[in-house]
């Protein structure tokens, strides 16, 4: 890599200094670093919470902990998890960062709106730590009635608070994304020129938009029930219990594709990048974004299979469900057509992109499986439903996380991370991963039930091997906190694209200057144009020989 | 590598850059475009907001028809129809607002802003009118609700649904009220010209939402089998 020294040149990190220059910062940039501390503690969070978990099953009776400090624990990992982490990870810190750089933009429709949303997701997370201080929720993630409303005496106020906001916070960043995606592009960059990673994170946007209203409103009605006994959900009063699951599920499920569709785009950039290759099928795996976000709001009936809704809406709702196999799987097919005969170099970024797939396409399938009517039935509220959503969004969304955190590391710092201690650490969450959540398929379809403190003694072999695998989970989680930090100070310069990769943002200098681009371009040409490069001896050179 | 080339207008924007213009825009037309469709996303999801409380009415009306029936002849019929006209009135007033603010008739405009907010106003006194009523014939549930009648709970869901319909709609009229007040002093400060009036418009565009709101909340809640 050719590497120059240079003076110190201005870019967004020292252009001024001060809490204040951060605080009240309008740049999209700096906004994606705040929100990347703000997330990461939350992750954190959540993380105690899972090894305090998994430290309880160690043994089948309840030693650690009783039932009702379980609940609240398994309660509290769910929240922090998915609405403090899952659902901001990629778009507030991947999607803020790159966006407008991708589409050669000064920065976010609406910067201010833009600080406004992170200023929301900080209070809705002050919110819920007081919760957690103050002896937490016990009501599961899902706030169902009337047990939310009526019977549960934690503090499910707060906590239906903090998701207020913080879905507050979901719909302006959804709103400031779609809009400048609209109107913010650059001459010549039309929609079908749009890299992937902006067609998902639209996609995202959609149902960010259209769903989140739908769970701030239902659980304001949780909440007036608790607080002033007007129970819309009350049994009491022939108010339907059912109309809270509908209603809370027309939201949650979608919301799992607010994770996994940025982590999917994340993938489509590394997939790319490192075989060399264009992407296959652009417009399928474009459109298979939004065809996943409109199915993705034709399906939450299938979380309802045993809770008493008829048995044609059942019927339909499990039919709807296959579709959303299809997308899904173009896109897994794609991926795998655009690695065929590429170059493909195994550097952390792609580590984690080939984990994604994989680990995918398993949490896929199990989908199916308990799509099925017949087999839900069985595995329902078992720990093969835990299995299966972990492996998409903790094998997935997470996994995605971090390849796209690698990837785009050396443009968001300016620095290169060490590549071994990455390869290693990427090695770790891959078997940390699978030794976690595999064996709780076989626990679940054997009928061990999710939310329980205590099992049977036969169960026990196989949640040790989850907790082992827990633990080697954590350490491969905490590694790249720690060598992402060193890098920062001590890494090597990266240099304006290290990989080197054909995105618009890799184009400017490392770290980029305040208004990304000093003068806007005309863009010309499709994304991923990467150039069949040949070695003298005819091999095809990989994205870790070429130079830069 | 992607192409890259200059773009050739970039220096000739600079000239209708003015106060107005935000510096991350090219132009004011962007800009404008920007706003716009971010206004209407966000009413997109304040439809998704109220459209749970429309689907919990829809899934209780089709269940306990009856009892809705009788828990809507409670309401005041000629109060709310009043209200009625006085809302799409004020959408009236609203319309000619932006009109004159595309003509750059300041004077206008500030009148018809001025209008528009005395309707809102009366609209919440009206409505304030009818809850007293409602809450003398104690059917404010959670507050003063007493009901004889073999299908108490089920009338009470209605008046549930009725206040707090009525009563997310009229805060969303008080904030537009605000936002209303807001513009119409900026336009008495002359800020807003037939070039630069965007935010006349947009608050117009939220102004008819509110009233789009009401026009289905009347018939839905007061207007149920009164032909009976």
């Amino acid at each position: 890599m050719a590497t120059t020294i240079l003076a110190p040149r201005e870019h967004y990190l020292n252009e001024s200094y001060g809490i204040k220059s951060w605080l009240f910062t309008t740049d999209h940039k700096r906004i994606a670093l705040l929100y990347l501390v703000s997330i990461t503690t939350m992750f954190f969070v959540g993380g105690i919470f899972a090894l305090l978990i998994r430290l309880e099953l160690l043994t089948p009776p309840g030693d650690l902990v009783q039932a009702e400090t379980y609940n609240k624990l398994f309660s509290m990992h769910g929240i922090t998890m998915v609405w403090f982490f899952l659902i901001p990870s990629i778009p507030t810190v991947l999607g803020n960062f790159l966006i407008p750089m991708m589409i050669v933009a000064k920065d976010l429709a609406f910067p201010r709106l833009n600080l406004t949303s992170w200023y929301l997701f900080d209070l809705s997370a002050l919110f819920l730590l007081w919760t957690i201080l103050n002896g937490g929720v016990d009501t599961g993630w899902t706030f169902y009635t009337p047990y939310s409303s009526i019977f549960s005496n934690t503090n499910v106020m707060t906590a239906v608070l903090a998701i207020l906001i913080n879905g507050f916070s979901s719909i302006l960043t959804g709103m400031n994304f779609i809009v400048t995606i609209h109107r913010m592009r650059a001459p010549g960059m039309t929609w079908f020129r749009l890299p992937l990673f902006v067609w998902t994170h639209y996609a995202t946007s959609l149902i960010l938009v259209l769903a989140t209203p739908v769970l701030a409103l239902t659980l304001t009605l949780v909440g007036i029930e608790r607080v002033f006994r007007i129970g819309l959900f009350d049994p009491a009063l022939g108010g339907d219990p059912l109309l809270f699951q509908h209603l809370f599920w027309f939201y949650s499920h979608p919301a799992v594709y607010i994770m996994i569709l940025p982590a999917m785009g994340v993938v489509s950039e590394l997939v790319t990048c490192f075989s060399r290759q264009e992407i296959y099928g652009y417009k399928f795996v474009a459109f298979a974004s939004l065809g996943i976000a409109f199915y993705s709001f034709l399906v939450w009936g299938h979380h309802m299979f045993v809770a008493g809704q008829s048995a044609y809406a059942a019927m339909i709702f499990s039919f709807l469900s296959y579709f959303v196999a299809i997308p899904s799987a173009v896109k897994v097919f794609n991926w795998t057509a655009t690695l065929y005969k590429g170059s493909v170099s195994y550097q952390t970024p792609m580590l984690y992109a080939l984990g994604f797939i994989g680990l995918f396409v398993i949490g896929g399938l199990t989908g199916l499986f308990v799509a099925a009517l017949g087999v839900d039935v069985h595995v329902t509220d078992t720990y093969f439903v835990i299995a299966h959503f972990h492996y998409i969004m903790v094998g997935g969304s997470v996994m995605g996380y971090l390849g796209g955190l690698h990837y785009w590391w050396p443009k968001i710092s300016g620095r290169l991370y060490p590549e071994g201690w990455a390869k290693l650490s990427a090695l770790i969450v891959f078997l940390g991963f699978n030794l976690t959540f595999f064996p709780q398929f076989i626990l679940g379809y054997l009928g061990m039930p999710r939310r329980y403190y205590a099992y049977p003694e036969e169960f026990q072999v196989l949640n040790v091997l989850s907790s082992a695998g827990a633990s080697i989970l954590g350490v491969g989680y905490i590694l790249p906190l720690v060598y992402l930090i060193w890098s920062m100070r001590y890494g090597r310069a990266a240099g304006p694209n290290p990989w080197p990769a054909t995105g618009l943002e890799w184009q400017m200098p490392s770290p980029p200057p305040r208004d990304n681009f000093a003068i806007t371009p005309v863009v010309t040409e499709p994304p991923y144009q990467y150039p069949r490069m040949k070695s003298q001896d005819g091999e095809t050179i990989t994205a870790e020989e070429q130079p830069a | 590598m992607n192409g890259v080339g200059t773009a050739a207008d970039e220096r000739s924007t600079v000239s209708q850059r003015s106060s107005v213009l935000e510096h991350h825009f090219r132009d004011l037309e962007q800009q404008r475009g920007a706003s716009t469709l971010g206004m209407w996303i966000f009413l997109a999801t304040e439809v998704m907001f109220f459209g749970v409380l429309f689907l919990g009415y829809t899934a209780y009306r089709v269940v306990y028809h009856e009892s809705f029936a009788e828990g809507s002849h409670h309401l005041k019929l000629l109060l709310g129809s009043i209200n009625t006209v006085v809302l799409l009135s004020s959408s009236l007033t609203m319309a000619l607002a932006v009109h004159a603010a595309q003509l750059g008739r300041s004077k206008a405009l500030v009148s018809f802003l001025l209008m528009t907010m005395l309707l809102g106003v009366a609209f919440l006194g009206i409505k304030a009118l009818e809850y007293y009523y409602e809450y003398e014939e104690r059917l404010v549930p959670g507050l003063n609700f007493a009901y004889s009648g073999s299908n108490a709970g089920h009338v009470e869901l209605f008046f549930i649904l009725y206040f707090f319909m009525t009563g997310l709609h009229a805060f969303h009229l008080t904030v537009g009220i605000g936002l209303v007040a807001v513009i119409a002093f900026l336009a008495w400060r002359g800020r807003y010209t037939a070039e630069y009036h965007t935010p006349v418009e947009l608050t117009g565009l939220y102004w008819h939402f509110v009233d789009v709101i009401w026009v289905f909340l009347f018939p839905l809640l007061y207007l149920i089998d009164r032909y009976r």
